[in-house]
């Protein structure tokens, strides 16, 4: 009897580590500090110091623990993580697709990891081949044929992107375009790239159906110039960030081209018509493509990414070196002797060579057949879940759509809940949820990006979670969504004490 | 086709509930010029695992790799031990395949790694704060310069020594498109900021009391970059700057031809609202348990489009764990030996190669890496000594040749780079 007491009473206090699985992970710095690291490096010999200034002797304040310690603290975090491996994660407009494993072990082969970027040529020779044969796939996969695979990530992608059209206008001699078309829906990197550039941005508005309208361009276009002189260039993701094709994308280029501009497209969502569509035959002059979104390279909890850029040949001599060229059968870099019209460099080295080798493996693993069946599926997946949803939440946009669709919180807010309750509700019943409150051109979106890699059998669990929020919605068991989540490790956090008193290290 | 788990007949039944007959219905809104034709699509068809194994396994075997033979290359890479627990880590499923933190109460781990590498390289730097990371050394030393400038309101940057030339270049692109002035030399009150990289390109460790007094002269700022971040662990940390920016791929991060690397960025805390990137910041959750989440973002591209501070979004977060739990295994001591142990292997380089008939040492200072002078040009020298198996270092103009020793620098290594240096030499 007393001993029962006794474990009733321990299964309600919570210790130090946790309860259960979930696991209390402390600071590094809040660890008692080891008299020797989780390294044994030899004994230095003492040599006189050549540095030429005072040595740093004081001490730098770094935590110190064993290899054990290092291990567990680092695996117990991990356990607070939800990843593509846990599960679905619809996060639109970010690709979160399966990140196979062989890119991971082929990356790590001495030959690749242990090579250094300023090695003579002819001892990479088999790097540069990876680099060559990447931007033979991306041309093709374009339609583009100039290729540079130097941006770090799609933002930089963008940047080097809209460099190569601003030294276009450059090289003409012409120096007063300073406009860039974007749609207000465009991803926020659009407008912070182009003004990076100096450019000014001219929103273009998103009309009823979720496009740019011919009329509604026009009237961009032409706003302020009555033939466009004064337009650089426009920027346009498509399929756009509501998931529809811009169904006037050839027209909209026809006239933006007319007028003397460039048209830059965002390649964010690039899996829509990877091995399918090619944007090089729809008008496109330059766009970046994110690696770790087509072409499977793990987001890493943030990076690192990669963005190659692809575009036309007249737009190829001006965009960044470095790029790898092949003369008889060697491969080296073109330089800026072999291109003198190029923009020059935009990252240290030849870009996230890491992250090229992953994604060719993962091109050939899939082929050509494989990479069209990839946007086919990806499409296939988003328009069954908007054709069963569709009756439980507001569609601002009828279909088809591309690889991702749009629903919003209109008829749940009625009753309160809204699309941040939602999200946090996902989070509760076991998912990522899809990307909230964006694009901006309406209140309350969901985006929601399935991607090729999930089965039928795993789309329709995650519809019928959906459909019983909805359903509880429906009913007036509204309640619970303010409180969601309420089994993770953590419940929803502070951000504005976090902002207005901001700590941002341990001290 | 292993990485589609779809079926035909789940394809068919999806179809028929969402109302068409094939699936290029779906695709309808796009015109029919962007589709590929027939026979358009000239790359070959899908792989099985075993056959992409042996391409890529043929391309890195033409690669000469560093533990192949003597590696004396810096340069802005380095060639460092990494423990096996860090490549451990990264691979981890919940790391690895997680995305940006942006729902915090799933991404706990994400972030509070985050908010001890924001701690570790404010305290290597010397600086009240840092961000979760940038691209690379280069790139992030382009967005000190811009910071600078929207802290100064000012338009010219000012190189105070040797910056490394990929750096330079970067930031020569980065400034040159928004019609600012790159220069050498002295700040004046129309500059912004002074670069100053410590070691500098070739080797010399810098002092920064004399920049921190033109600077406050001047009103610019003081940038200091830094290319190999082990050396933190013997030189002065640079807390008279205003801004530390450069590449940490020394701790944590395999050499991988360039890249992924490591970019960080740290500054004084009043600069916070000024700072590209993104930042993690410690809070509550609603339960009053410690938390941390991404905060401060009304400086970034998501929220204030054209306002932004920077069109940074994805940074390299993999690389930032691999450093955070490299540096976790390293510690107070294991760094600052591991920093003894890099100038020491330099030492004996310097002085083996010093022996070297036609070799004489520039530097009278370094920490892992310094200049020798041959009585050929240098860019011949590296070619016959990679001829040789060897890779020698970074050939500079002229006969001059950068050379770097790191704890991987065994002792043969050296003696094999000395014989054959003579030969080719004589």
């Amino acid at each position: 009897m007393s001993a029962n007491a006794k474990v009733i009473e321990m299964t309600n206090m919570v210790s130090e580590d946790g309860q259960g699985l979930m696991y209390e992970e402390n600071l590094l710095w809040e660890k008692e500090r080891s008299d020797h690291p989780g390294v044994d490096l030899p004994e230095p010999e003492g040599a006189a110091l050549r540095i030429g200034v005072e040595a740093r002797d004081a001490d730098i304040g770094l935590p110190q623990v064993s290899e054990p310690q290092a291990l567990r603290h680092f695996v117990k975090m991990s356990t607070w993580n939800y990843s593509i491996d846990h599960g679905f994660f619809p996060l639109g407009s970010c690709t979160m697709k399966h990140n196979p494993r062989l890119n991971e072990k082929l990356a790590r082969l001495p030959g690749f990891a242990h090579i250094h970027p300023l090695q003579p040529a002819s001892t990479v020779q088999g790097a540069f081949k990876v680099m060559h044969e990447l931007q033979h796939w991306l041309a093709e996969l374009t339609g583009l044929p100039g290729v540079c695979l130097s941006p770090a990530a799609g933002a930089h992608g963008e940047l080097a992107g809209m460099m190569t059209i601003k030294r276009a206008h450059e090289h003409k001699g012409d120096t007063s375009r300073k406009i860039i078309l974007a749609p207000d829906s465009s991803h926020g990197t659009n407008p912070a790239t182009a003004v990076m550039c100096g450019f000014e941005v001219r929103a273009i508005p998103t009309k009823l159906d979720g496009r740019v309208t011919v009329d509604s361009f026009k009237e961009a276009l032409y706003a302020t110039c009555d033939k466009g002189s004064d337009i650089a260039g426009m920027m346009v993701t498509n399929p756009n960030t509501c998931g529809l094709f811009e169904r006037d994308i050839v027209e909209l280029a026809d006239l933006l081209h007319k007028a003397g501009g460039y048209f830059y497209c965002d390649g964010a969502n690039f899996n829509a018509l990877v091995g399918k569509v090619r944007p090089g035959d729809f008008g496109v002059d330059v766009m970046h493509i994110n690696l770790h979104k087509t072409f499977s390279t793990p987001h890493g909890g943030g990076g690192p990414g990669s963005g190659p850029i692809c575009c036309t040949e007249e737009l190829a001599q001006f965009m960044p070196v470095p790029t790898v060229i092949e003369e008889g059968g060697e491969f080296r870099l073109e330089t800026e002797e072999d291109r003198p019209k190029t923009l020059g460099r935009l990252k240290g080295f030849h870009g996230q060579f890491g992250m090229h080798v992953r994604a060719l493996a993962y091109m050939m693993s899939h082929g050509a057949d494989g990479l069209k069946q990839v946007s086919e599926d990806a499409v296939l997946n988003a328009n069954y879940i908007l054709s069963q949803l569709k009756n439980d939440y507001h569609v601002p946009y009828e279909g088809p759509c591309m690889h991702e669709c749009l629903i919003t919180d209109k008829h749940q807010k009625e009753a309160g809940v809204t699309t941040l309750d939602l999200a946090k509700a996902l989070c509760e019943h076991g998912y990522h949820p899809m990307t909230v409150y964006f694009p901006l051109v309406i209140p309350g979106t969901m985006l929601i990006e399935p991607t090729e890699t999930e089965s039928k059998d795993s789309i329709d669990r995650f519809i019928s979670v959906m459909k019983g929020f909805a359903a509880d919605v429906k009913a007036g068991d509204t309640e619970k969504f303010h409180g969601f989540p309420q089994s993770t490790p953590r419940r929803r956090l502070d951000e504005v004490k976090a902002a207005r008193n901001p700590v941002l290290r341990w001290s | 086709m292993r990485y589609l788990p779809q079926t035909k007949n789940a394809r068919s039944a999806m179809l028929k509930d969402i109302g068409v007959s094939s699936v290029d219905e779906l695709f309808r809104d796009i015109p029919k010029q962007a589709f590929y034709k027939d026979g358009d699509n000239t790359l070959p068809n899908h792989k099985g695992e075993l056959e992409v194994e042996r391409i890529f396994g043929n391309f890195a075997n033409e690669n000469q790799a560093a533990p192949d033979g003597p590696f004396f290359l810096g340069a802005g890479v380095y060639y460092h031990h990494v423990p096996s627990t860090v490549d451990y880590i990264i691979q981890r499923s919940e790391y690895l395949t997680a995305y940006t933190p942006y729902q915090p109460e799933i991404a706990q781990g994400t972030l509070q790694m985050i908010f001890e590498f924001q701690t570790f390289v404010a305290q290597l730097t010397g600086q009240e704060v840092a961000n979760a990371s940038m691209y690379d050394g280069a790139t992030s030393c382009a967005e000190a310069a811009l910071m600078a400038m929207r802290v100064t309101k000012r338009n010219k940057v000012v190189l105070g020594n040797a910056l490394h030339p990929d750096y330079r270049e970067v930031l020569g692109s980065y400034m040159g498109n928004l019609g600012s002035d790159l220069a050498e030399g002295e700040p004046d009150d129309e500059t912004a900021c002074v670069i100053i990289q410590s070691p500098d390109f070739f080797g010399k460790p810098e002092a920064y009391e004399g920049w921190r007094k033109k600077c406050d002269e001047t009103g610019a700022l003081l940038v200091v970059v830094i290319n190999e971040i082990v050396s933190l662990g013997l030189l002065p940390a640079p807390s008279m700057a205003d801004i530390v920016c450069g590449e940490a791929q020394s701790v944590g991060l395999a050499m991988s031809f360039g890249g992924p690397h490591l970019g960080f960025f740290a500054c004084r805390e009043k600069f916070i609202r000024q700072m590209p990137g993104r930042l993690c910041g410690m809070t509550e959750d609603a339960d009053g348990k410690r938390g941390f989440v991404l905060t401060l973002s009304t400086r970034e591209q998501h929220i204030r489009r054209e306002k932004a501070t920077s069109n940074i979004c994805t940074n390299q977060g993999l690389c930032a764990l691999a450093f955070t739990v490299h540096m976790s295994l390293l510690g107070e001591d294991g760094f600052k030996r591991l920093a003894r142990l890099n100038h020491e292997a330099a030492i004996r380089l310097a002085d083996a190669l010093a022996k070297v008939p036609g070799v004489k040492v520039v530097n009278e200072s370094f920490f892992n890496e310094f200049v020798i002078e041959l009585t050929k040009p240098s860019k011949d020298v590296v070619q016959a000594l990679a001829d040789r198996g060897i890779i020698a270092g970074y050939a500079l103009e002229g006969n001059k040749l950068l050379v770097t020793a790191t704890e991987m620098t065994k002792e043969d290594d050296v003696e094999t780079f000395c014989e054959n240096l003579a030969e080719v030499l004589a």
